[in-house]
């Protein structure tokens, strides 16, 4: 047992291969054979990751999915920040350059809204459920962006421990709900070209949201929209915990 | 050679990531800025630059398309590898503030890019 154990902690990331390819196939026939292709198998390969995570976070209590169970660390490794942000730089090798420079405007103008948006919704419903003190707002605003900026303004403004949880957890529902949307919506709002993508990605702002849900969308949008997503959290740790908790602060 | 398409794509990423790093660094925030996006624009400048020189081959091309299509495995056990748990259970006002936004953004989509069309 001991044996088996040591083998496959020193070979974490080709077990990884192996699992995600055993579910890609899996889905794969599940999506045509039941389905009859009416959701593609990459998107059923994606939600079914996420069944997987759950029962992963329930089984072994912690916060990594099905990557905490000591023989699929790989999984975690292969589905890292790493890999993901490497693999979604080799897609852009299929993007062109003129579209993303005519389409820039449109980006930074659904990157700006984007943040407003999820900030002010985020900072109205922590109000409306009794939150009244401007650090706790903010923290939970912040949170409605992504699960980074969530705790990095927490963190920089000095919030309770359980907001900064709370905004954790806000920011990975929405990271999951936008991936689980994004295929079955995409179509209804237009999400169907590369401008589209670019306005999507800013907008949305999760990164892992926003490339898993294209991936099961049209895998060709997928840098456009990692081109415009990839400036928000950044932007959203700039602004949140600076300009925006500064006029919360003067509003209460 | 494919090992220079893959190291190509390394650069890209490394100098790319690297500047967002700086960015974030210069900004005053704890994050990385732009890091991805600048690395696409690198490796796309550097793809047209080789394409003029006459340098693109095959080969070069096949080590980076195995790593872009290796996107999708890659997702996949990123979503195998989320929190799922502690968004499923924390509470009424998580859900509310998780979802609420991401429904109101999906609307606001068809909008944004009509307003930017004209």
């Amino acid at each position: 047992m001991e044996l088996i154990e040591n083998f496959i902690n020193n070979n974490g990331l080709i077990v990884g291969f192996l699992v995600v390819g055993m579910v890609t196939l899996l889905s794969q026939l599940f999506s045509e054979k039941v389905l009859k292709g009416y959701l593609p198998g990459s998107a059923i390969a994606i939600l079914a990751g996420l069944i997987l995570a759950y029962f992963g976070g329930v089984l072994t209590g912690g916060e990594k999915g099905i990557a905490d169970l000591p023989f699929l660390k790989g999984v975690g490794t292969f589905g890292g920040s790493m890999f993901r942000d490497f693999t979604i730089v080799a897609t852009a090798m299929g993007a062109s350059f003129a579209i993303m420079k005519k389409a820039g405007v449109l980006g930074f103008i659904s990157l700006i809204y984007g943040i407003i948006l999820f900030f002010v919704l985020g900072v109205a419903l922590a109000w409306i459920w009794g939150y009244r003190d401007a650090i706790s707002l903010c923290t939970i605003g912040a949170g409605a962006c992504t699960y980074i900026v969530g705790p990095v303004t927490g963190a920089a403004l000095g919030a309770n421990s359980d907001v900064i949880a709370l905004s954790i957890a806000i920011g990975v529902l929405k990271a999951i709900l936008v991936t689980i949307l994004t295929p079955l919506l995409a179509k209804k709002v237009g999400l169907t070209n590369p401008a589209a993508a670019m306005a999507f990605g800013g907008l949305m702002g999760t990164n892992s949201g926003v490339s898993a849900g294209l991936a099961a969308t049209d895998p060709a949008l997928v840098p456009y929209g990692a081109v415009t997503a990839t400036f928000y959290t950044g932007l959203g740790c700039l602004l949140c915990p600076s300009l925006f908790y500064l006029m919360l602060d003067w509003v209460f | 050679m494919i090992i220079y398409g893959v190291a190509i794509l390394a650069f890209s990423y490394l100098t790319g990531q690297l500047c967002g790093e700086y960015l974030g660094a210069f900004l005053g925030v704890k994050a990385n800025v732009g890091g991805v996006g600048f690395a696409m624009i690198i490796l796309l400048i550097c793809k047209e630059w080789l394409q003029k020189k006459g340098m693109l081959d095959i080969e070069f091309e096949k080590g980076v398309d195995f790593w872009n299509k290796m996107y999708i495995p890659v997702i996949i056990a990123m979503s195998a590898s989320q929190n799922v748990k502690v968004a499923v259970s924390s509470g009424f006002l998580a859900i509310i503030v998780g979802s609420l936004p991401v429904i109101a953004a999906f609307i606001s989509l068809p909008y944004l890019i009509k307003l930017t069309s004209k």
